[in-house]
């Protein structure tokens, strides 16, 4: 059935790569391209935020008496949503959101892209080696998978958090935050390399035995050639699919930690850090639980949905990887 | 196909042994001293000492998994006789902070958190099969739409953010149920249930956002099968066929996936426990983070483990069952 498809496809779009085939679909994807749009605009407000807090005159770090009231929650309506704070000022100490917001939006995406960098790059150099070498290689790496996703991922990496970071700072690493984050990207690395692995393992495989690869060797293609020049463009598409839908999991992963007290550490502005402080106000304050929840979601929800579209415009027939 | 049984048992026996190896070997090694977490802040160098012989953080770390490994068969006694402490077998370590045996710990929490991933499993399945069915049956219409929502939105919704939310909703807004505090089934099992019933959904849509997907792509594919055409030809009534022979196939990948994030759950709904403070074994976890409890995270983190690696076999055994063509590979 899929060939019918495929076929009309390639009449349709004569002389196109694969590639440029996606990018023609996903044009065609009004969701898509518009979660698109929401990604540009939190990538736009996290790498200029110090301009836009300056412009906007909401400084993330500095208190505001006058915002709160005695009780230290936050004066008027609506978690303390006025000109001087358009998403409302933070609880005990009348820092305005929006701009703590707009640097959340820096260590949730720095963290995401990085951390997808990061394991896409150990999973593909992994899968290619073990697609390549096949034997003894290939079995080493494999097994190597099989013991990775034997552990209780989260669970560890919870558990790991506060010794690890010790250890990382006695490196010499810079202690505080720059630790944490690195702790974070380290074992998101180290258990998140699997699914890339055995995905792009699979594909060579498969793409090894191929007549171009083949006609490729007779020439004499070295090594460097064969993964380079034929290999990875044919590896792009499912590639490009498997980050855009890791993304928003490694933002959410980031979240989740600092909500639970182990990822980043206050005075940092981590959307999940300000969610878990509102566990404590949400009866009193329960703008200030929706907004950082809500800016959370909307940024996971637009990489799902361009993840999706980019699926359905490059790969059309896979169904959702398991995350 | 004994032989496959056999083989698969084996890898498994071996893979908890590198898991349960390297766990020991991390948590030991990372601390710079894993005595010294025994006993608070202002403890005394002597009390530190003792407690390292006592506990066997003086020997050779290979050693230390020897007598790890033996106590969870033949239990385990700490310090000289006078005053010593026993743990009987199965041993998982004592825990110093808790003045407790690891294993009465986490006897006492697992079953809050099977209680939690039972509901919410049965909860998930429910919601996720039947959406997804419905999604395939009526593709293109209304219905498919609303559950690719559903499930493009429980994706995106983190756990803890769908917890506060319901938390708010249903306890502070509307007073609909109280807040959760756990009560054993044995005790009183409505309160057991009303406890349950906001982590339960929490987790549920969650989980089930991903299996209306996989269940509707399933159904649509199997649809596709000549086996189905046959069906249609020879007159099958629509809802037979749908039940005993599309769903039927659609469901088996899709079982056996359930299984491992059951199993996943099982070691600890540590954010869904956390919100809605339920003491299971995810909430022992994050408590042990907080003290720098090491033998409980030594052994939660390979209690887990034991589960992932018991359902990743027994569901691989079923697809060799089920599929005779994996066992040969």
């Amino acid at each position: 059935m899929e060939t019918a498809q495929s076929v009309s496809g390639v009449e349709m779009a004569v002389g196109l790569s694969p590639f440029q085939m996606g990018l023609a679909r996903i044009r065609r994807n009004r969701g898509a391209i518009i979660a698109f749009w929401i990604v540009v605009f939190y990538v736009f407000v996290a790498a200029f935020a110090p301009v836009l807090v300056k412009l906007l005159n909401i400084d993330p770090y500095a208190l505001d008496r006058e915002a709160i009231n005695d009780f230290g929650l936050p004066a008027g309506p609506l978690g303390g949503i006025s000109w001087d704070h358009p998403f409302g000022v933070e609880p005990g100490t009348g820092r305005d959101i929006l701009g703590r917001l707009m640097y959340g939006a820096r260590i949730s995406l720095l963290v995401g892209t990085i951390g997808t960098i990061l394991t896409t790059t150990v999973g593909v150099t992994l899968g290619i080696v073990a697609g390549l070498r096949r034997g003894f290689v290939d079995s080493l790496i494999s097994r190597l998978g099989d013991v990775t996703l034997a552990f209780p991922s989260l669970l560890l990496i919870i558990a790991l958090a506060n010794p690890m970071t010790q250890r990382l700072e006695s490196l010499g690493i810079p202690a505080g935050n720059t630790a944490r984050i690195t702790y974070i990207l380290t074992v998101l690395t180290f258990f998140g390399w699997v699914y890339m692995a055995r995905l792009v393992r699979g594909q060579v495989l498969s793409l090894r035995e191929r007549e171009f690869v083949e006609a490729a060797r007779s020439f004499g293609a070295g090594t460097g050639h064969l993964v380079f020049k034929q290999l990875l463009p044919n590896l792009w598409p499912q590639i490009i699919v498997f980050v855009s839908l890791s993304l928003p999991g490694y933002v959410a992963l980031e979240a989740t930690l600092s909500f639970l007290g182990v990822g980043l550490l206050a005075p940092a502005a981590s959307w999940g850090i300000m969610l878990g402080d509102s566990v404590r106000y949400y009866r009193a304050d329960p703008t200030y639980l929706f907004i950082p929840g809500l800016t959370l979601m909307a940024l996971v929800l637009a990489f799902n949905l361009l993840g999706d579209g980019l699926r359905d415009a490059f790969d059309p027939r896979s169904d959702r990887q398991q995350l | 196909m004994i032989y496959f049984v056999l083989r698969r048992s084996i890898f498994a026996v071996v893979l908890l042994l590198i898991v349960s190896a390297f766990t020991f070997w991390i948590f030991s090694a990372l601390p710079s001293d894993p005595a010294a977490l025994t006993c608070g802040k202002n403890c005394r160098p002597e009390v530190i000492e003792a407690n390292r012989e006592r506990l066997g953080y003086d020997k050779p770390l290979v050693e230390q998994y020897g007598a790890y490994m033996k106590g969870i068969f033949t239990g385990r006694t700490y310090g000289e006789e006078g005053s010593s402490i026993h743990c009987p077998a199965p041993s998982l370590g004592y825990s110093y902070d808790r003045h407790e045996c690891v294993t009465s710990l986490i006897a006492s929490t697992l079953p809050v958190t099977a209680s939690i991933a039972l509901g919410a499993f049965v909860l998930w399945m429910g919601i996720g099969v039947g959406l997804g069915t419905l999604a395939a049956l009526k593709r293109g219409k209304w219905q498919d739409r609303v559950a690719t929502a559903f499930s493009v939105i429980g994706v995106s919704l983190p756990t803890f953010f769908l917890g506060l939310i319901f938390i708010m909703v249903f306890v502070i807004w509307t007073g609909l149920l109280p807040f959760p505090r756990y009560t054993g089934i044995t005790d009183n099992p409505v309160e057991w249930f009303m406890a349950l019933l906001l982590p339960w959904f929490v987790l549920a849509i969650i989980s089930a956002a991903t299996y209306v997907r996989m269940t509707r792509n399933g159904i649509l594919e199997v649809m596709n099968e000549e086996f189905v055409r046959l069906g249609i030809a020879k007159g099958l009534p629509r809802r037979r066929l749908i039940v005993r022979y599309v769903l039927r196939a659609a469901l088996v990948p899709i079982v056996t996936i359930a299984g491992l994030d059951f199993a996943f759950l099982l070691g600890g709904a540590l954010v869904t426990e956390s919100i809605f403070n339920l003491p299971g074994l995810g909430k022992l976890t994050l408590a042990a983070v907080v003290n720098s409890d090491l033998p409980i995270l030594v052994a939660t983190t390979m209690v887990a483990a034991v589960f992932i690696v018991v359902a990743n076999t027994v569901v691989d055994i079923l697809y060799g069952y089920l599929d005779p063509r994996v066992r040969v590979k």
